[in-house]
């Protein structure tokens, strides 16, 4: 289990960073999914199956699913990947690598001076814990959630009307 | 069962850390919104991955749960997110971020 | 008895209330008759209540009623009390036979103005006031009155309004006392912090009781109503606002700014005797103050060329003289001199005022005037009387006796008493010049300005009236030496401390009244030289004053260059203070606040650009630090 994690670990992190690089939209999209997959596989060494499975279908799958689309709509060429690599170019990355070292270097400190049991191993949590649990004590969280997602699709709806002027979607 | 140990919880939580802040560096240097969005997922997943850390660490299934909360939260996000971009690139056919802040006006 | 005082005021009053709602849908003849009607009434309740009181004396010398409870502030609470006493009773009678036979005499005078209603309303609602005043047993009513008066002295001085100068007169004679009553105020709120109470004789034993002569307190709170006194009564420094004041209607000026409310500080220091007597230091300054307005006040009368200034000089000058009898302890010598003052300058003023009105064009200018024995021979005969009681001519006018009592208690004061009696006698024959250059200014000589009326009987009735008693009021007052009985200092003597003891002295007393004769008599006698029959009379004063005599006459006739003084020292700092003040210091400080809240504002604004990587970057940043806050 060590191994998976630290391989998994490894290409989560590889991925991550060229998915972010990227001038490409649809390369950047596809490293981001072996970056998603290898977090869920982060998640079955972690022992949280479940969580891995839904990893693996919402995440990696729905969500990144409808990037595609977005970016098949949109369709990009090669002037767009140009115009990345042009953002991208000269100090554009300095700064904002700098400030997300200065809170990432913050974060380690944190999670060194943390408390003990952070550093024990990790212990497997299965999928009939989990299921009670939500539906146990976080029910209402899992209403509220039902009621983000419903008002997510009325917003989508809404933006995605088609306009008197004749819109986009 | 792959053999091994299961690895060190904080080892984990270092993993979510190094996403989280890749994720932020590219959320600041991107000027695409496509790419910010994408930007965001890789935050929300580390923060994700990093509940799922300490959940495994205390033994409690309160981590996943979180996890949960924060999948459907980033499937609205990014769904209400792309219908923005949808709708922006016609007025920003570049996409561009800091073009954006014209709308202020 | 106490029933009649309190009916003084209400009847007054109730004739205010009666013109002042129902004045406009009254005619002209019953809006006189009600302010007329009032007034006597009046007046015949206080020859009521002065007979109940001297024929039946009260125990004590004093009774006292409360009408009404007032409002109640802590341990403050005034009532509307009457204390009827010997000072109450004289004051009362003063006030209302003069004020109801001014009244009658306006009845006549106004009777062509449009507002007729609303100026006996005012003259009416003036009485109440100074019945309340005189009347009030406790210090917070009496400045209630006090306050009433001030209103309706500067309600009626600028009674014709339209004239922008009438107005202007009106507001610096409110001003000019409102510094005096403010004084006042603050001597009211030290005596109530010292003594708990401001009902007038539990105060005064209070006062006697607690302070030695010379206290602290006592000083600062007789300085303090000395201050208001000096301000209601013209006397030196506060004087100047009563020349002015002749901007209203003679019998405003008659009954107001002569008779009766310029005396009430003489009567609110003669009230608050004892107090004074606590205050060394403060009685000196009423006895300086009075001598210096004296003086003044004679001297610029002299070099006046209006008929109602140099009344008005006069009155301040007469008002002086009582000061300087009351510094020097001789109360019923100041309030005998005030009832016949009174009665005298009331005279004097409806004389004036039936000359000016008499002649074409209301002249005023002594310059143009003339001749008049023969066009109006009783208003010459009540203007000669009025004349020879101001100058106290011997024996025969009630001028003599009170001015003479004054001289003798002068003399007779505890410290420099040949001083105070220097003084007083100069002003006596100071005073008698002027009176006498009047008569002859006015009546003698060739006639210059033709007369286009004469006086009716409203008019004529209270000269007559008030001429008789200008000469014979002083008959009640005839000293002991001389064989009389000083019946007004008799009905005052249970109201009033005990003058300094001196010891009668026939021959002294006898010396004294010589002299004063002699002020008196070299009045008439000088003015005939100066400006008698035949004499040129272009210049005010004569000719005999050479180059640098017109110096000082010009000085004199502008009053000695006070009101150019004050406006110098007080007016225009006054005027910058007010500039600088425009625009608030205070509201700078909270005006500042504001813009330094818009500055913040507009700082923050430009934070809010409209991009987004720059608001992930400041959360991003923030968090950093918060994080960093948490760690350290």
């Amino acid at each position: 289990m060590t191994a998976l994690f630290y391989a998994a670990a490894g290409i989560a992190v590889a991925a991550t960073a060229l998915a972010i690089t990227s001038p490409q939209a649809v390369h950047a999209l596809l490293y981001l999914v072996v970056s998603l997959l290898a977090v869920a596989a982060v998640f079955v060494s972690l022992g949280a199956p479940f969580a891995a499975a839904v990893q693996v279908i919402v995440y990696a799958g729905a969500i990144m699913v409808l990037f595609v689309f977005v970016v098949i709509l949109l369709n990009p060429g090669r002037d767009d990947a140009a115009r990345e690599r042009r953002w991208q170019s000269g100090l554009a990355w300095l700064g904002p690598a700098l400030l997300a070292l200065v809170l990432g270097v913050e974060v380690l400190f944190a999670l060194a001076a943390g408390p003990e049991p952070a550093a024990a191993a990790a212990a497997a949590v299965g999928p009939r814990e989990t299921a009670s649990t939500l539906l146990g004590p976080y029910l209402l969280g899992v209403e509220i959630a039902s009621l983000l997602l419903l008002s997510g699709m009325l917003g989508t709806l809404h933006l995605g009307r088609r306009t008197g002027r004749g819109g986009p979607a | 069962m792959i053999p091994g140990g299961p690895p060190p919880a904080s080892h984990a939580l270092v993993l979510a850390a190094l996403l989280f802040v890749l994720g932020l560096s590219a959320l600041l240097a991107r000027r695409n919104l496509l790419f910010m969005l994408l930007a965001i997922e890789i935050m929300l997943n580390a923060a994700g991955l990093a509940f799922v850390a300490a959940g495994a660490a205390h033994g409690q299934a309160d981590g996943q749960v979180m996890f949960f909360f924060i999948l459907t939260m980033a499937g609205v996000e990014v769904a209400v997110g792309l219908a923005l971009v949808l709708r922006l690139s016609r007025a920003l056919p570049e996409l561009d971020a800091d073009q954006a802040a014209r709308l202020k006006d | 008895m106490i029933e009649l005082a309190a009916l003084m005021p209400a009847v007054p009053l109730l004739g205010a209330v009666l013109l002042g709602l129902a004045g406009r849908r009254m005619t002209s003849g019953a809006a006189r008759a009600v302010g007329v009607g009032s007034a006597v009434l009046a007046a015949l309740t206080a020859c009521a209540a002065a007979a109940a009181f001297v024929l039946s004396p009260p125990p004590g010398g004093a009774t006292t009623a409360v009408v009404a409870s007032w409002w109640r502030a802590g341990d403050l609470a005034p009532a509307f009390g009457l204390r009827l006493d010997g000072l109450a009773v004289a004051m009362s009678v003063v006030v209302t036979v003069v004020g109801a036979l001014i009244h009658l005499f306006a009845a006549e005078f106004m009777a062509g103005e449009e507002r007729i209603s609303r100026f006996f309303a005012w003259m009416n609602l003036f009485l109440a006031s100074m019945l309340v005043l005189v009347l009030a047993s406790d210090l917070v009513v009496l400045y209630l009155g006090w306050e009433g008066v001030g209103l309706c002295s500067y309600l009626l001085i600028g009674f014709w309004h339209r004239d922008a100068a009438n107005a202007r007169a009106a507001r610096k004679a409110f001003l000019v006392t409102r510094i005096g009553d403010a004084a006042m105020a603050l001597g009211l709120i030290v005596l109530f912090v010292h003594l708990g109470t401001l009902e007038i004789a539990p105060l005064l034993e209070k006062a006697s009781a607690v302070w030695s002569p010379g206290a602290v307190p006592a000083v600062v709170a007789a300085a303090l109503l000395l201050a208001g006194a000096a301000g209601k009564s013209a006397q030196f420094p506060l004087h100047t606002w009563l020349p002015d004041a002749m901007a209203g209607p003679t019998p405003v000026s008659a009954l107001i700014h002569a008779a009766t409310m310029v005396t009430a500080g003489v009567y609110l220091v003669a009230r608050m005797a004892p107090l004074f007597l606590l205050a060394p230091p403060v009685m000196l300054a009423v006895a300086v103050a009075g001598a210096l307005t004296l003086l003044l006040g004679a001297a610029a009368a002299l070099a006046q060329n209006d008929i109602k200034r140099t009344l008005a000089y006069s009155t301040m000058s007469q008002v002086g003289l009582m000061f300087l009898a009351l510094g020097v302890g001789a109360w019923a010598a100041a309030i005998a001199h005030l009832a016949t003052h009174a009665v005298f300058k009331a005279l004097l003023f409806l004389s004036a005022g039936a000359v000016t009105s008499s002649l074409e064009g209301h002249e005023h200018d002594l310059r143009r005037m003339g001749g008049l024995r023969g066009d109006l021979p009783l208003v010459f005969a009540a203007f000669t009387a009025g004349a020879a009681a101001l100058a106290g001519l011997p024996l025969i006018t009630s001028g003599f006796y009170s001015k003479e009592a004054i001289l003798s208690g002068a003399w007779g004061a505890e410290r420099a008493g040949a001083w105070w009696w220097a003084a007083a006698m100069l002003g006596a024959t100071l005073t008698s010049l002027y009176a006498f250059r009047l008569v002859f200014l006015v009546f003698a000589g060739e006639r210059r300005t033709p007369v286009a009326r004469r006086p009716g009987a409203a008019m004529a009735v209270p000269l007559a009236v008030l001429g008789a008693l200008a000469l014979t009021v002083g008959l009640l007052e005839i000293p002991r030496w001389m064989g009389g009985r000083p019946l007004i200092s008799e009905l005052l003597s249970t109201a009033l401390p005990a003058p300094p003891p001196h010891q009668d002295h026939p021959g002294r007393e006898s010396l004294l009244a010589l002299a004063a004769a002699a002020a008196a008599l070299a009045g008439p006698a000088i003015a005939a030289i100066l400006w008698g029959p035949g004499r040129r009379r272009e210049r005010a004063l004569g000719a005999p004053a050479g180059a640098g005599a017109h110096r000082w006459i010009d000085a004199a006739a502008s009053g000695f260059g006070f009101d150019a003084l004050y406006a110098r020292a007080l007016g225009r700092p006054g005027a910058s203070l007010v500039a600088a003040l425009r625009r608030d210091p205070v509201d700078e400080g909270i005006e500042g606040m504001a813009r330094a809240v818009e500055t913040i504002h507009r700082l923050l604004r430009r934070t809010q650009t409209g991009r987004l990587r720059w608001y992930a970057a400041g959360v991003a940043a923030g968090s950093a630090l918060l994080l960093a806050l948490v760690l350290l």
